[in-house]
């Protein structure tokens, strides 16, 4: 198993005493793409990024097993976690433009992630990097690589992450809201390409996001958390099936194109679905 | 288009910003009562055409009509009366260090507008929040309540217009549909008339029975909700945001 989680708590100090954001998650990852998805607060991003312990330092975690190909990540030192944080385990957020530098133009970035993490010449690196922007299906991988982040657009942008992300070969891609911030049409073609590369690398991959049927649609495996649990897991092409009530009620709140209604559902919050007795 | 039987009027509307024409001679008519969508992608001008009715932009050729009167560049105060605006940020549009109480009084008193101690309950009433609600700063609220304090704010001073910019996409799917079932039930109690813009077919089509398609500045298809629905597009982007909307919607 490449990730293995087991009853992981994140808690946060608050005036009136620790607030759990997330609650008891367990769940395992083979070579497989896995959805998460889950509301605003619901627990789905600090879940992914407790595995990078990427989480603020005032956030409490515990847990029965956190584990990244078997490595304990909770008692992990920052060295063994630099080894593991863009090496082994690549991590793309929603917007590009904060989460590439600035002054540094596409092409230096990605020579830098693929130096970093292979003994290389620059040669070999810019070479490399030509490489992979042409992977990301950059028509002109010399031009894009010359450009500064805010010569790019928001697809555009979001290619340069992926190939940068690439470089060292991780065995573990978490993508945390790639495409929110994305046109429809960039959005189809960004995540067909991560798929493709993904499956093409044997990677695992998990896919966060607040759309349910975006996801099930480009995943094995769907978990659906709610107030910081899981509190159903899903087959993707079992998304119909789906017998939680919060699961059903976001799937049922959506308009769609192909189902009009006159008014749309609304969801009664079952408090029982906080603690998991329902 | 007969400015007698339209409430809004937008005809050859052109705006530059310095060489780059964003929106390049659009036209179209809303009547009363109506819901007028407006999709298309970032960078095909819709929150511009939308910015520019507002009174934001004033530089613009073309012309703008409202009740068959011709629209000045520097709006009126009688025309934000008549005219309101509901961004998609309610973080961003709600002054962070003012109270519910404040941003719901300020209309009232830029209009002139008195009873603000019995106005400012109903319209909290109206929206669905609570009258707890009224003290409070926007970082106290959840983003659903905060664009409902949006939507009061716009409603209070009893518009017949209401612009709204992409008015539920900050908000979670659940919020959302509570948020559109709220539009749609002031539509039908004030008679409201809404332009709408949004880049979600599928939210636009809910409430909208009309949309304009907006690409590289220009309509480039204005289709019925039903017939875009039944896939009766004549564009051929259209037709490509129509099969991304609803290829995601089969599971």
């Amino acid at each position: 198993m490449k990730v293995e989680i087991a009853n992981l708590s994140i808690a946060f100090p608050t005036p009136r005493g620790p607030s759990l954001a997330v609650r008891g998650v367990s769940l395992t990852l083979g070579s497989e793409k896995l959805g998460i998805v889950g509301e605003s607060g619901s627990g789905k991003s600090l879940t992914a990024r407790s595995l990078l312990k990427l989480l603020p330092p005032e956030a409490r975690v515990t847990a029965d097993r956190l584990a990244f190909d078997g490595i304990d990540v909770l008692t992990a030192t920052e060295r063994q976690m630099r080894s593991i944080r863009g090496k082994r385990a690549g991590l793309i957020l929603q917007d590009p433009k904060f989460s590439l530098n600035p002054v540094m133009t596409a092409g230096e970035q990605i020579a830098e992630a693929w130096r970093l993490h292979r003994r290389s010449s620059r040669r070999e690196a810019r070479e490399a990097t030509l490489d992979l922007l042409a992977q990301v299906q950059i028509r002109d991988p010399a031009r894009v690589a010359g450009a500064y982040p805010h010569e790019l657009s928001g697809g555009m942008g979001q290619r340069v992450m992926i190939a940068m992300m690439m470089a060292p070969d991780p065995e573990l891609l978490i993508a945390d809201e790639p495409t929110s911030a994305l046109d429809a049409t960039v959005q189809a073609e960004i995540l067909r390409l991560m798929e493709d590369l993904v499956s093409r690398r044997g990677m695992s991959l998990i896919l966060i996001s607040h759309d349910l049927p975006l996801v099930s649609h480009f995943c094995d495996r769907v978990v659906v958390m709610y107030a910081g649990r899981i509190v159903e897991e899903l087959k993707a092409a079992g998304l119909a099936r789906a017998e939680h009530p919060y699961t059903r009620g976001l799937l049922a709140c959506l308009p769609t194109l192909s189902h009009p209604q006159p008014r749309l559902a609304t969801m009664t919050r079952d408090p029982a679905w906080m603690d998991g007795s329902s | 288009m007969d400015g007698r039987f339209q409430l809004i009027v937008v005809e050859n509307l052109v705006i530059r910003f310095g060489k780059v024409e964003a929106v390049q001679g659009v036209s179209f008519a809303v009547a009363r009562g109506a819901a007028w969508g407006i999709v298309g992608e970032s960078g095909s001008g819709k929150s511009t055409v939308l910015r520019a009715l507002a009174g934001l932009n004033e530089e613009w050729t073309g012309r703008m009509l409202l009740d068959g009167a011709e629209l000045p560049r520097r709006r009126n105060r009688a025309f934000f009366r008549r005219v309101q605006m509901v961004f998609q940020d309610p973080y961003g549009s709600l002054h962070p260090r003012q109270t519910v109480d404040r941003a719901l009084a300020e209309p009232l008193v830029a209009q002139g507008i008195g009873g603000a101690d019995t106005a400012i309950p109903r319209a909290l009433d109206e929206v669905a929040l609570s009258q707890a609600v009224r003290f409070r700063y926007p970082h106290q609220l959840s983003g659903g309540q905060r664009q409902r304090v949006a939507i009061a704010r716009a409603l209070i001073t009893s518009p017949e217009v209401l612009l709204l910019d992409e008015p539920t996409s900050a908000l979670d799917v659940s919020v959302q549909a509570e948020v559109l079932n709220l539009l749609s039930d002031l539509q039908r109690e004030r008679d409201l008339t809404y332009i709408m813009v949004s880049h979600n077919l599928a939210v636009v089509s809910h409430l909208c029975p009309m949309i304009a398609v907006m690409q590289g500045g220009k309509v480039v298809e204005t289709i019925s909700a039903e017939a875009l629905r039944a896939g009766r597009t004549t564009h051929p982007h259209t037709a490509e945001l129509r099969a991304l909307s609803t290829e995601l919607e089969e599971p």
